[in-house]
This record gives C-alpha cells, sequence and structure tokens, in this order.
C-alpha cells in the first residue's frame, strides 16, 4: 500500500456564498469596447482566445450602447425584444400563480434570463431551428405562438398539443421550428448538432442554435457536441447558459475552470463569453454565429453569463442553499430593467410607456389564461384522454399495444 | 430494549446513511445536490454538516461520471453510496453500471471488485410525466453481477439499505418515491402519512434485511400476489377490496429473489398475481412468472395473472389510467379463483 500523503480530504468546491452570507460580485473586469469583432468568416478559434476568457458587452453600466459588437439595432427591433421579454416575465407569474392553486402540476420560470432566448432567437432567420431547454421558451413568442396553446400546454387540457404526456414548460411547437423539449438535461446539445448536419447535408440555408445549463455541461452530451461540431463543421450554435445554479449546486462544481466559454477553445470551436442580460451584446454575438454558421465555418460556442434570479422550480426553495439577496448583487443587473434604461436613454422609450406596456400584457396574459382554462386544466380537468397514452408511441399500433388499449378502457374514468 | 422511532422513507434513508457514514469511515455518499443541500428528496438532509464535506458532497450533474467514480473508488478501498436524482436519470450512467461496475469481479478474475450502492427514486404517482415516474429495474436485472433492491416501507428501505452497502457486491437499490412520506393505496386523493402504519417503526441503531429475502406483508391461502415498490401498497388495498385471502409477498431483492417464500406460497395457494408499475413485455413480472410455472407447474390452479403498467411511456396527466389500480388488481386476483 502507498504511504499516505499530508493531505487526506478530498478537495470539494463549495459555493462562493451560502445562506446567512453577504454576497458580493467582483465588477465585470471587460467594458464595452474592450473586445474587437473578429470576421465571422475568418475567424479562427486562437483568435477568439479573449473573447472566451473575456465578456463581451455592449450596454455599460449606464445603458449606453458601444464597441465594435453595438448590432446598431432600429428603435423598433428593441422595442420588441422589450416587450418579447415582458411578456416572457408577467407570463411566468401568472403561471407560477397558476401553480399554486394546482391548476399545473410544476412550472419554472426563466426569471433574470429572459434576454437570452429573445435576443437570440431575434438574431436569426425564421427557418433556423430552436433546439431549448426548459429555459428558452421565451424563444415561441419570438417566433409567433399563440399563449393560449402555451397555456393549454403548461395545464395539460384537452388543447395540450402534446396531449398531456410530458410536465408542463416541456413545449413543442413545431410550426415556429421550435423542438420539443426533454428532460433529461443536456440531451438537445449533441442532438442539435446531427439537426444542423441535416441541413449542411442537404445544403440548406439553415442553422439550429441551442441551450444547455452550466450544471448540464457537465454530461458527456455537452463533450460529444462541441466534439462532433469541431469534426464535421455543421452550422450549429451552441450555448451554454451559465446562470451560477444547477439547482442547489453551484456552478463552480460543474466545472474547474471559471470561464465555461474557453473550454470550447480546446476544441478549436470559436468560442466567446457574453454578458447574458444584455440585449445588445446577446443579439450580436448571436448574428456573428450566424454569418459563421452560413458561410459554411460552422460551429461557435458562447457561455451566455447570467444569473437565475428565481428558484429553479416551483418544487425549489433556494433560501436553503444561497443567499436571499444574492441576485441583486449580482454585476449583470437585470436584463429588462437595462433595456429599458438604454431605451430611455436614446430617447425611444418612457417610465409611462413601460407601465403601459407592462399593462397591456398583463391584459393579453390573463384573457389568454382565461380562454385556455375554458379548455380545461390539471386540477378540474378535462384531460386528454386516455387513448393519448397509446397514440403515436408507434407509427401504427401493434398488436399487443392494442390489446392492452382496449384493456386500459375498461377501468379508465374517462 | 431496542428504540423504536417512526420514520418515513427519507427518515429510514438518512438514519441508514447516518449509521454507515458513522460506522465506516470508507462510506462516502455523493450524489447530484445530495451534499449541502441534502438531496432534492431530503434523504441526506444534515450529513454533510454531521459527516464532513470530504464524505458528503455534491457532484457534477453527470450520471455517466458518477457511477464512473463509484467503479474507481469502489476497487481502491471505498464503499461509496451514490445518488442518482431520479432512476428516470439512471441511463447516463448505464454504461458503468452494466458493463463495469457489474462485471469487474468476473472479467479480472476476482482480483477486483466493486462494493458499491446506487440508490435511486423510482416509481410514478407524483404527475411526473415521461422522466420522473419510471420504474427502470427490469433494465438491471438483466445484467448478471449486480443485486437490485426495490423498497417499500421504511423499514426495509433502512434494512436493505444497510445491507446494500455492507455487500462486497453492486447493488442498485430502487426506493418509491410516491411513499417516501406515505404508503400510497391506488386513489390519488388520499395522502396518508406513515404514522401508524407498523412497518413505520424503525430501530434507530443498525439492523439490516437481509439481500434476497422477501417479506410475507400479508397471509392468506387462496392466491398468491408478488409485488415491489409503491405497488406493494397497491396491492393490499386490492386485496383487501376483492375479498379474497391472499399471501401478498413483497418481493424486497429482486435479484436474487427469494425462491423460498414464493414456491412455498404458490405451492399453498395454487394461484399467482405479479403487480407491477413498470411497463409489461420484458418487465420483471415475466421472469416471476416463468419461475413460478417453471418451479410449481403442478401446484397452479389457474393461470398466472400480471398486473402491469401500460407498453407505453408514462404519462403525465392520465398516470392514473397508466399505474395498475386497486380494481385493476382485485379483478384478477378474482379472475382467476373463479378458474
Ligand atoms: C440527466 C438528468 N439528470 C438530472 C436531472 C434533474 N435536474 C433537472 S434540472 C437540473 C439542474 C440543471 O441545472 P443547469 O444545467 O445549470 O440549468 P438551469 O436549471 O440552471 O437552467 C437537474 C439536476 C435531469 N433533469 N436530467
Ligand atoms: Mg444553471
Amino acid at each position: 500500500m502507498a504511504a499516505k500523503k499530508k493531505q487526506v480530504t478530498l478537495h470539494v468546491p463549495s459555493a462562493p456564498f451560502r445562506p446567512g452570507d453577504k454576497a458580493s460580485f467582483a465588477p465585470f473586469e471587460n467594458e464595452p469596447g474592450d473586445l474587437p469583432r473578429p470576421d465571422p468568416v475568418k475567424c479562427t478559434a486562437a483568435e477568439t482566445t479573449d473573447h472566451a476568457y473575456g465578456l463581451v458587452r455592449v450596454l455599460d453600466s449606464n445603458g449606453k450602447a458601444s464597441g465594435p459588437w453595438n448590432p446598431e439595432l432600429a428603435p423598433d427591433e428593441l422595442r420588441e425584444g422589450l416587450e418579447h421579454m415582458v411578456r416572457m416575465r408577467i407570463f411566468d407569474d401568472r403561471m407560477m400563480k397558476m401553480q399554486r392553486t394546482g391548476k399545473l402540476s410544476f412550472y419554472m420560470r426563466s426569471l433574470g434570463e429572459e434576454a437570452v432566448a429573445v435576443a437570440q432567437t431575434m438574431a436569426l432567420e425564421t427557418q433556423d431551428w430552436i433546439f431549448p431547454s426548459y429555459r428558452q421558451p421565451g424563444a415561441q413568442f419570438v417566433r409567433g405562438r399563440d399563449m393560449v396553446s402555451m397555456i393549454n400546454h403548461c395545464i395539460g387540457n384537452e388543447e395540450d398539443n402534446v396531449k398531456g404526456r410530458q410536465m408542463p414548460v416541456h413545449y413543442t411547437y413545431r410550426d415556429g421550428r421550435y423542438i420539443s423539449v426533454s428532460s433529461p438535461v443536456g440531451t438537445q446539445f449533441s442532438q442539435a448538432v446531427g439537426v444542423a448536419m441535416a441541413s449542411q447535408y442537404k445544403a440548406l440555408d439553415e442553422c439550429c442554435i441551442t441551450w444547455i445549463g452550466d450544471g448540464s455541461s457537465a454530461e458527456g452530451d455537452y463533450h460529444y457536441a462541441l466534439n462532433f461540431a469541431s469534426v464535421f463543421k455543421p452550422p450549429v450554435i451552441l450555448n451554454i447558459v451559465n446562470n451560477q445554479w444547477a439547482i442547489s449546486t453551484h456552478a463552480n462544481l460543474a466545472s474547474g475552470n471559471p470561464t465555461f466559454a474557453a473550454r470550447g477553445l480546446a476544441y478549436n470551436v470559436p468560442s466567446m463569453r457574453v454578458d447574458g442580460n444584455d440585449f445588445l451584446a446577446l443579439y450580436s454575438v448571436t448574428k456573428w454565429a450566424r454569418e459563421r454558421a452560413a458561410s459554411g465555418e460552422g460551429a461557435t460556442h458562447i457561455e451566455v453569463l447570467t444569473y437565475r434570479a428565481g428558484a429553479h422550480s416551483s418544487s425549489d426553495d433556494p433560501s436553503r442553499y444561497r443567499p436571499e439577496d444574492e441576485h441583486q448583487a449580482w454585476p449583470g443587473g437585470d436584463p429588462v430593467d437595462r433595456l429599458v434604461q438604454h431605451l430611455v436613454s436614446i430617447g425611444e422609450w418612457s417610465d409611462e410607456q413601460q407601465k403601459e406596456l407592462e399593462e397591456r400584457i398583463d391584459g393579453e396574459i390573463m384573457a389568454a389564461y382565461k380562454e385556455a382554462v375554458t379548455y380545461g386544466d390539471l386540477a378540474n380537468g378535462p384531460y386528454p384522454s386516455a387513448d393519448t397514452i397509446f397514440t403515436e408511441v408507434y407509427e401504427e399500433v401493434p398488436w399487443h399495444l392494442q390489446e392492452q388499449w382496449d384493456e386500459m378502457k375498461k377501468w379508465s374514468s374517462d | 430494549m431496542i428504540d423504536l422511532s417512526e420514520m418515513n422513507i427519507v427518515q429510514a434513508v438518512n438514519s441508514a446513511l447516518d449509521i454507515m457514514l458513522e460506522n465506516d469511515p470508507d462510506v462516502i455518499f455523493f450524489g447530484e445536490d445530495a451534499g449541502y443541500f441534502g438531496g432534492v428528496f431530503r434523504t441526506s438532509d444534515g450529513l454533510q454538516e454531521k459527516h464532513g464535506a470530504h464524505r458528503v458532497f455534491d457532484t457534477p450533474l453527470s450520471e455517466g461520471g458518477i457511477a464512473a467514480i463509484t467503479f474507481g473508488m469502489g476497487i481502491n478501498g471505498l464503499r461509496p453510496v451514490a445518488e442518482i436524482q431520479f432512476a428516470d436519470y439512471i441511463f447516463p450512467a448505464y454504461d458503468q453500471i452494466v458493463n463495469e461496475i457489474a462485471k469487474v469481479r468476473h472479467r479480472s478474475g476476482g482480483e477486483f471488485w466493486c462494493p458499491v450502492t446506487i440508490r435511486t427514486p423510482a416509481g410514478g404517482g407524483i404527475r411526473g410525466g415521461h422522466h420522473h415516474s419510471q420504474s427502470p429495474e427490469s433494465q438491471f436485472t438483466h445484467t448478471a453481477g449486480i443485486k437490485v433492491v426495490y423498497t417499500s416501507t421504511p423499514y426495509n428501505s433502512k434494512g436493505l439499505l444497510i445491507s446494500a452497502i455492507e455487500s462486497n457486491d453492486p447493488v442498485v437499490v430502487f426506493e418509491p418515491k410516491r411513499c417516501y412520506r406515505g404508503p400510497f393505496y391506488g386513489d390519488p386523493h388520499n395522502v396518508p402519512t406513515w404514522k401508524d402504519h407498523p412497518e413505520a417503526e424503525v430501530p434507530e441503531a443498525h439492523y439490516t434485511v437481509p439481500l434476497g429475502e422477501a417479506r410475507l406483508a400479508m397471509e392468506g391461502t387462496d392466491c398468491t400476489v408478488i409485488s415491489w415498490g409503491a405497488m406493494v401498497h397497491v396491492s393490499e388495498q386490492a386485496i383487501k377490496d376483492s375479498g379474497v385471502s391472499c399471501d401478498l409477498i413483497d418481493l424486497q431483492t429482486l435479484v436474487p429473489w427469494d425462491k423460498e417464500v414464493i414456491v412455498k406460497s404458490i405451492e399453498k395457494t395454487g394461484r399467482c398475481v405479479i403487480v407491477h408499475e413498470a411497463p409489461k413485455t420484458s418487465g420483471f413480472g415475466a421472469e416471476m412468472a416463468a419461475s413460478v410455472q417453471e418451479r410449481c407447474f403442478y401446484h397452479l390452479e389457474a393461470p398466472i395473472e400480471r398486473v402491469t403498467g401500460w407498453d407505453t411511456p408514462f404519462p403525465h396527466t392520465t398516470e392514473w389510467d397508466y399505474m395498475p389500480s386497486p380494481a385493476r388488481i382485485a379483478d384478477a386476483i378474482k379472475r382467476i379463483i373463479e378458474e
């Protein structure tokens, strides 16, 4: 047996702050304008080293946009982005309230991360595929999904397009090229590479965007994705949303490297780290990645740096594992507030307009909610028929399932 | 005088882990959110504080990685216990468990072995949809080299977990998450706690429920009902509803299963119903039915019945039409009694 060394304790990282601690984060090191915008077509992975270790920003702390990454969006586009983000936030609040009354079994908000799905989807073309995790439902607003149908899914009523089969927030929206969400975390990340390889094979002008969480990036799928993407160079945009937490587990347990973006460099995939609460920076970096994809240069790896401001889900109580006000200390602030601040500062928005917007959207969501519950909800029914257990398991129902289906009908409460 | 406490399954599992961490410095426990937070089901609540972060810790979110380090620690002198947050998420670990952990003793000519335990909440009834509801036990019973346990009560959850940890073979332990805080009798609106249940009287100290032994949960004369996990309680309700005098066998360990108890019971009753919530095709009920037929053919007075989940994904809103209900089970019992 080898002799014992002095240090006998396993190294187990802890979260920087736990309940009772005062959370404080260092301010972001980079200012807008610090990092160049390389030519997306000619850019090598090595040229993105500073971007992977630094932070791409456009909005400064006063809401002023500057630097080579400024996408110079028209005020209408900015207001459109703001509207989707506000819609996401109020929609989440409404669903969470419904969850508390039993109308949904479960819910997950995107609070504090609304810019991610909205800005990144707006930066794409409508033919591009969206392969989300459960924290990017906002992409559906950009793609025009009707809120009533989103609520129908969440409350598992007769009109749920996935027929009550999946838990809430596991949306499917083929018309918006938004691919079905699956619970096992991370699986979409490597699958997205396959989606993009099919587009590449068929020589179509489309790309696939996907997201994985900081925690989930410890799954094999994250590494499969980067490796296949680096070998085959398909048009895929691989985002890792570092919102600091995976349920109760801090990001420093997901990786020993404090910048997730840097991991992409080792796969020879150009990699960027971007302020995920900065709508403009997110939009711009995604546009850049899309240009690379369209030119046949392949994948881009993006770490979206943000903070999960809410609980992991309706089943979670973060006060057990992090300071309650930790998100207020986050140097990235709040994505909605920051876009409002920017629009106000360029004279294209006002507090009154913001208030009106919120009231209008709240009204829309209430109306959608009232309509959706007329088709039933989890607490009161009616649900999709129990027949939906047996349909679409296979293209056609094999005899043994038919027998079981007939048996089920004898017992079903339908 | 044994000190008894009323415990639910969460507390019973916690107590087993606590005792084993206390008794054996080579025991360590880890999993996703299982350290500081104490697990999403709270089964390791307080254990990190008590035993230290080097013995009870959070892992990266990587079931394949968890199983792999469990293997490595196991062959190098530790006795690790890993939690997989939901049984549905054991599949990224499947290769490590089935091809590596299960086979290392055999493939190395007995030079290496893996005294590891992997425990995981399984089964439906919590509105978990496709991926928080499955019972994948038969995907492990089909693998030589691992023992497979499915608990049902606070008493057996603690005693079986201690046996699993002390075993020098790898053991996968499924815990019925629907029953963590109370037994489940098949009526979703009836949510009892474990209070006053005889199987919730749990010794505070170390004890074992041996691997390979079934539990006779009810005794009768005319039919044998074999079940495991949450379905044990649903079967109990069904037996009462049917009015038929039945033996109810809680299998507890699926591999190796308890031949004596089952053969003896069937020789007495001549009839057998097998109940599990996993799908029917290639479910462990198929193994039970074939084995009963092989061993007890001349004692059987009626065909063996299986009442199981359907051969479909596990649904979300319609889960009560998926899981075997007391009515379906009682019907099967009555049907074979009339044969
Ligand atoms: C394979 C698998 N293991 C475990 C889980 C349980 N689980 C659901 S979400 C989650 C944390 C994910 O954290 P992260 O990837 O950081 O995403 P975030 O929730 O922060 O968006 C865990 C452990 C799961 N869904 N799938
Ligand atoms: Mg996260």
